[in-house]
Parts: C-alpha cells; sequence; structure tokens
C-alpha cells in the first residue's frame, strides 16, 4: 500500500473549525485533500452514528473540530463531543478499530493554520497507521 | 422505566456469526429512553457488527427495524412482513421484548442484545438508578415516598443497619442510605413517628414469592 | 425469667455480665473451635459465635455452637438475614434449640460484598427487627412465622445489636426503641472507642427507660497495632476511632503496642462500668481470645458469678 490515500472525515463547528478552514483557505495555506468537511452546526451535533457510519462506509481517519473549550457558542457543546469521541472510542475497541483514527481537536474561527496543520498532522498519522481494517477489508 | 445496557459486542458477535441475515429489532419505549435499546442504538450496533464481523472475514445482512412497543403482540405484527428470508433476530428490547418476539417467531432463534438492568428513573442526564423492585405491595406511603425494598442494599424495612455513614450506604460512596433519605423527607414531612412503627416481615407473594405474577382486568380482558 | 439462658440469670441477679466473641474456622476443624473456646472457660457468661461474618464462608454458628457448648461454654448463637430465609431461619432455630442453645443474636449481616462470595444473592426475606419478632413469637406464642403452631417452642434469650456510632445518630435511639419493641431482651453494642458519643447515645437511652427494658451490654476491643487502629477508623463502616486513640497507639514501640491495647480496653471498660444503663461488656478480641482473660481480671469481673 505505497500509494495508500488515507479518507479521512472531520466534522467541523460552523463557529470555528469550519471558519478556520475557510480561514486557511483565503490565506493560501494547504493542507491535504484527503480530508473531507463536513459542516456542523455545534460538535456536539455529531453523533455516534455518525462516526461509525463514516468508518463502516470506509474512512480510515475520523476527527471532530469544535470550539476552543469554553468558547462553545451553545455554552457546552464542545465538552460534550469530548465525551462523544471517548464513548465512540470505546466501541471502536469493541469493533476492533484503532481507536487513534478517531481524535477530538479544538480551535477558534481564526486558527486558519492551526486547521491546515491539523489536517496535515492527522493525515499523516493515518497514513502511517495505513488503511482502516473495514477499509481493508470492503476493498478486497 | 425499565432500564438496559448493550451487552458486549463480543457476545454478540458470537450469537450472530452462523447466520447470514439477521433481523435487528429496536423498541421505542423505556429502551430509547435509555439510550440502549432505540432505533439510533440499533444503527449503531448495526454498524458495529457489520464492521466487526467484515473483518473476520465473514458478511452479514443486517435488517434494521424499530418497533414502537416491543412488549405488544400488535406492534410485533409488524415484523411480519421483514422476516422471510431472515436467519434469525436479535432484540435490543428488554427481556419482555425479547420474549414477545421469540414468542410471535416459533421457527427463529431470537438474541438479546441487552442486559436488561432495573426500574430506575433518571436520576441526572445519562444516570439511571434503581427505584422499584416491584414488590407488588407498595410501601412507599409509609416510607416518605422512598423504596427501602430497591433503594437498601439489605432491604431492611425498619431502619439504617449500623453501617450507614454520613448520608450513604455501606457498601459504596456512590450509594445514598435509603434509610436516611426516608428519615429526611419523613422530618420534613413531620411525620416522624412513622419511623417508630415496626413493619411486620413483608409478604413476598405479591413479588413473585408465589411464581410467575399476572394482572387480569375483567373488564378489559378478551 | 423467660428463658434458661445463663446470661439471662447473671444479669437478672444484677451483675455485670461479660461476654465474648469466637468466629468459627473457615474448614471443618472442631479443633480450633475448641482452642478458641478453652481460652474463654469460666471467663465469660456466654461467647457469641458468629455467623459467616464480614460475608465469609466459615463453618456454621449452629455447628461451632454445639462445639463450644460440649466444651462447657454457653454459646450465643448469632444468626444474620442475609444467607437464608424464613424457612431455613426457623429450623436452624428449632435445631438451636434441641441441641441445647438458649441464647441468640439477631442481626442483619455485612453485605456481601464484603466478604469472598460478592456474587451470592443477599437473602434478606426478613430483617433483623423482623428477626428478633420471629424469634419472640416462636418463644412467647409457640408460633411459627407463618402462623401456624409449635409443639416444642425453642426458649431463646434473645439479643440484638446497636451500633450508636452510625448514622443518622439521632436515629440510633430510635432503632434501639424498635428492637426492644420488637422483642430484644439484650443488646451488644459496637466496639466502642469514642466514649463521648456512646455516652451521649447512652442518654438517649435512659431518657426513654430503655435501660430499664432490656439489659445493655457495652462492647469493648483490644487494639493489636497502630495498624488496626488506622484501618478501624478509615475502613470499617460504622466505626468509631477517635484520633487521640491512634495517636496513642503510635506514641508507644511496635512490640509495646498490643499491651497499650488492652490498657486502653481496659481503661475504656472502666469508665463504662460508670454510665447508667450498662449492664455488662461485650469483649470482641478478634483472634485474640487469649487475651480476653487478662481483659476480664484486670477490669475486676473475676471469677465470674455462679448463677
Amino acid at each position: 500500500m505505497d500509494n495508500f490515500e488515507p479518507v479521512i472525515v472531520a466534522f467541523c463547528c460552523h463557529y470555528c473549525a469550519y471558519t478556520a478552514a475557510d480561514m486557511a483557505g483565503s490565506q493560501r495555506l494547504s493542507y491535504p485533500a484527503n480530508v473531507k468537511i463536513i459542516r456542523v452546526p455545534c460538535s456536539s451535533k455529531v453523533d455516534a452514528l455518525h462516526i461509525v457510519k463514516a468508518f463502516e462506509k470506509g474512512a480510515d481517519g475520523v476527527y471532530v473540530a469544535g470550539c476552543l473549550e469554553g468558547d462553545c457558542h451553545f455554552k457546552n457543546g464542545n465538552s460534550r463531543a469530548v465525551r462523544l469521541v471517548e464513548y465512540v472510542q470505546k466501541y471502536m475497541d469493541e469493533i476492533g478499530i484503532e481507536r487513534e483514527r478517531l481524535e477530538m481537536v479544538m480551535m477558534s474561527a481564526g486558527m486558519g493554520y492551526r486547521f491546515a496543520q491539523v489536517a496535515t498532522e492527522i493525515t499523516e498519522k493515518i497514513r502511517k497507521l495505513g488503511p482502516s481494517p473495514i477499509h481493508a477489508a470492503i476493498s478486497l | 422505566m425499565i432500564t438496559a445496557e448493550r451487552k458486549p459486542l463480543e457476545e454478540l458477535i458470537e450469537y450472530v456469526r452462523p447466520y447470514k441475515r439477521i433481523l435487528l429489532v429496536g423498541c421505542n419505549e423505556c429502551v430509547t429512553v435509555c439510550a440502549a435499546g432505540g432505533r439510533k442504538e440499533v444503527g449503531l450496533l448495526a454498524s458495529g457488527l457489520h464492521m466487526a464481523l467484515l473483518k473476520s472475514g465473514s458478511a452479514i445482512e443486517i435488517r434494521e427495524h424499530t418497533l414502537e412497543r416491543q412488549c405488544d403482540p400488535e406492534y410485533v405484527d409488524e415484523l411480519v412482513s421483514m422476516i422471510d428470508g431472515v436467519d434469525a433476530i436479535m432484540s435490543m428490547a428488554c427481556g419482555c421484548g425479547v420474549q414477545e418476539l421469540a414468542r410471535r417467531f416459533k421457527g427463529k432463534p431470537v438474541f438479546p442484545a441487552v442486559n436488561t438492568k432495573f426500574m430506575g428513573a433518571s436520576e441526572r442526564q445519562g444516570v439511571w438508578a434503581e427505584r422499584c423492585q416491584g414488590c407488588g405491595d407498595c410501601l412507599l406511603g409509609k416510607t416518605g415516598g422512598v423504596c427501602p425494598i430497591a433503594r437498601c442494599a439489605k432491604q431492611l424495612m425498619n431502619g439504617p443497619c449500623g453501617g450507614s455513614t454520613g448520608g450513604h450506604c455501606e457498601i459504596g460512596e456512590d450509594v445514598d442510605c435509603a434509610w436516611a433519605l426516608i428519615w429526611e423527607r419523613l422530618k420534613e414531612l413531620g411525620q416522624e413517628e412513622r419511623f417508630v412503627e415496626i413493619m411486620p416481615a413483608k409478604d413476598w407473594r405479591p413479588g413473585g414469592g408465589s411464581g410467575p405474577r399476572k394482572i387480569i382486568r375483567e373488564d378489559l380482558a378478551e | 425469667m423467660k428463658t434458661e439462658s445463663r446470661l439471662e440469670k447473671v444479669l437478672a441477679a444484677g451483675h455485670l455480665a461479660v461476654t465474648s466473641e469466637c468466629g468459627p474456622p473457615r474448614g471443618a476443624m472442631p479443633d480450633k473451635v475448641r482452642e478458641k473456646g478453652r481460652h474463654l472457660l469460666g471467663i465469660v457468661d456466654a461467647v457469641n459465635v458468629t455467623d459467616n461474618q464480614t460475608a465469609m464462608v466459615r463453618m456454621s454458628s449452629l455447628a461451632a455452637s454445639v462445639i463450644l457448648k460440649q466444651e462447657g461454654l454457653n454459646p450465643l448463637f448469632q444468626m444474620v438475614t442475609r444467607d437464608r430465609n424464613r424457612l431455613a431461619m426457623q429450623a436452624d432455630i428449632l435445631g438451636a434449640y434441641s441441641l441445647g442453645i438458649d441464647t441468640m443474636l439477631c442481626l442483619s449481616g455485612d453485605h456481601t460484598k464484603f466478604g469472598d462470595h460478592p456474587m451470592a444473592m443477599n437473602v434478606h426475606d426478613i430483617d433483623s427487627i423482623q428477626l428478633i419478632q420471629m424469634v419472640k413469637a416462636m418463644r412467647d406464642e409457640s408460633k411459627f412465622q407463618g402462623g401456624a403452631e409449635i409443639k416444642g417452642a425453642p426458649k431463646m434469650f434473645i439479643g440484638a445489636a446497636a451500633n450508636p456510632f452510625a448514622d443518622p445518630f439521632e436515629l440510633r435511639v430510635l432503632r434501639l426503641a424498635k428492637k426492644i419493641a420488637a422483642g430484644a431482651d439484650f443488646i451488644q453494642t459496637q466496639c466502642i472507642f469514642n466514649v463521648d458519643k456512646f455516652e451521649k447515645w447512652m442518654e438517649g437511652v435512659c431518657a426513654r427507660g430503655l435501660h430499664k427494658k432490656c439489659y445493655i451490654l457495652a462492647g469493648v476491643t483490644p487494639i493489636k497495632s497502630v495498624g488496626a487502629a488506622r484501618y478501624m477508623k478509615t475502613k470499617v463502616p460504622g466505626m468509631d476511632v477517635p484520633q487521640e486513640i491512634v495517636d496513642r497507639m503510635a506514641s508507644v514501640p511496635k512490640e509495646k503496642q498490643p499491651e497499650e491495647g488492652v490498657a486502653i480496653c481496659v481503661e475504656t471498660m472502666e469508665r463504662l462500668k460508670k454510665v447508667e444503663g450498662v449492664a455488662g461488656f461485650h469483649i470482641m478480641a478478634i483472634d485474640w481470645e487469649e487475651k480476653v482473660k487478662e481483659i476480664v481480671e484486670r477490669a475486676g469481673l473475676l471469677p465470674r458469678p455462679q448463677v
């Protein structure tokens, strides 16, 4: 799998990470095309089912990007997202998908550079991990 | 409500491994409220099972359906049209729902996907605690609305044991002492004298001591 | 007199009674019971025989009681409601009485969580107060709990436990009152280290005249080491070990600590003798039966009265 290009799904909160992605674009900061962004109204609107379905359909990595701690537009949605991610990671242990493939990250709307950096880092991490066992099984 | 928790995936995988096509059935009542076996959990489990089996090289088709109420034959009939070609059924309802499916679909193996736990109430978001053991002879009127049968670790009916400490039970700091709660309530209500009355040994017949229980409402029963 | 119990006779004659305890072994070792019993022969008026104490399986209280009886001791048969339902309990009470056991203690028992069978069901068909009621009805009305008549009623002298140190404190006297109303003839208390608190509890007991309706034996325990003191202070639910006791144990070198523990125990007994309503002592020397004689002697309670 030398030419492995991971598929990464990023659930991005409208009030921070999604705007940060825009910012990265307008600043001409490049980030890997592997990252597929899904805009959500708040990181807490991401459901376990969304994450699990992403893996079921072959994603190699998923991350949820919410606002900085204490900065949630809806008060505490981001800290609920943190707990959700931990919950889904436990489920991934049961299924047999490495929990490193799922991550919670936080940033503010102005952090275009951080958005690009996170996208790059996660892509590289997943690239090293290789295809998810589900992706591999589907491709057979 | 009746509370439940999903069984470990490992156990469920072993149940369904021999089959090609299963029907996974949720319930819209109690298990939905306690986030154990509603529509969403059905989706999550279907995905999880699908992926886990895929990993081990076997494919399974999982049909998903969530009934309004799995413990009522009228609703269970809805599954008739989906049952053809299905090798086995897995239920995410409480034990009552599982048994109703088993009764209705004689030729199909039925597996429980959850462990039914207790009758409880929501203490706060995401936390449910036992409140009732269905003893069949409610004594809450005498105990300030707090049940010593369900909430005292020793089912003491006449006051706290010697292990009650600072409002919690000797079995753990996360468990309230039922009798400390009862006493607080009785004081608030000005009913301290209720504590002094000795509650006699309980007749457990209404609580299941005389075998499986049944309620027959003659005006309704056909 | 309600019974033939030697303990009842001692108490009725107005003597300060002395009881102690024997935990049956975790194995079919009758000699262990005899050995423990030998340390107590002629020293105490009755010997509590624990019933699967701390929810660990041991030789049955009934069997060990019988062995002690054969050795010439007066067993005080303990029964917890945790391990059997009312049928089994009544059967054992009939059996015990038929084998010459006439004194018993009614308890609910430690939760199975603390023992070696945490997976076992806690029965609690009835609670300790209902057990007292049941034993009393068997004795005084010749009736089984279910209502049928008993031919050959067991005449048990009925004991119960009280813990003045558990919470809520304001319920502790009321709960004792319930046990007495249910039919308890005598009470053995939890180990007393905090004498001030015990005195406060006894004031409440005497204010209600409960000490006139029932004999109250004050529980004491000799502490073997500062480690044991700390353990009881922090780890045992419903125990109240004041910091002064821990400090005092810590102030002497390790090899002197057992001696210090015995001294504290004897001093506590001397102080308790002056408390109105105390009818005797229950000495819980856990796996330290050989020390009981010294304690009873130093407390001036030997020889035991002949009744």
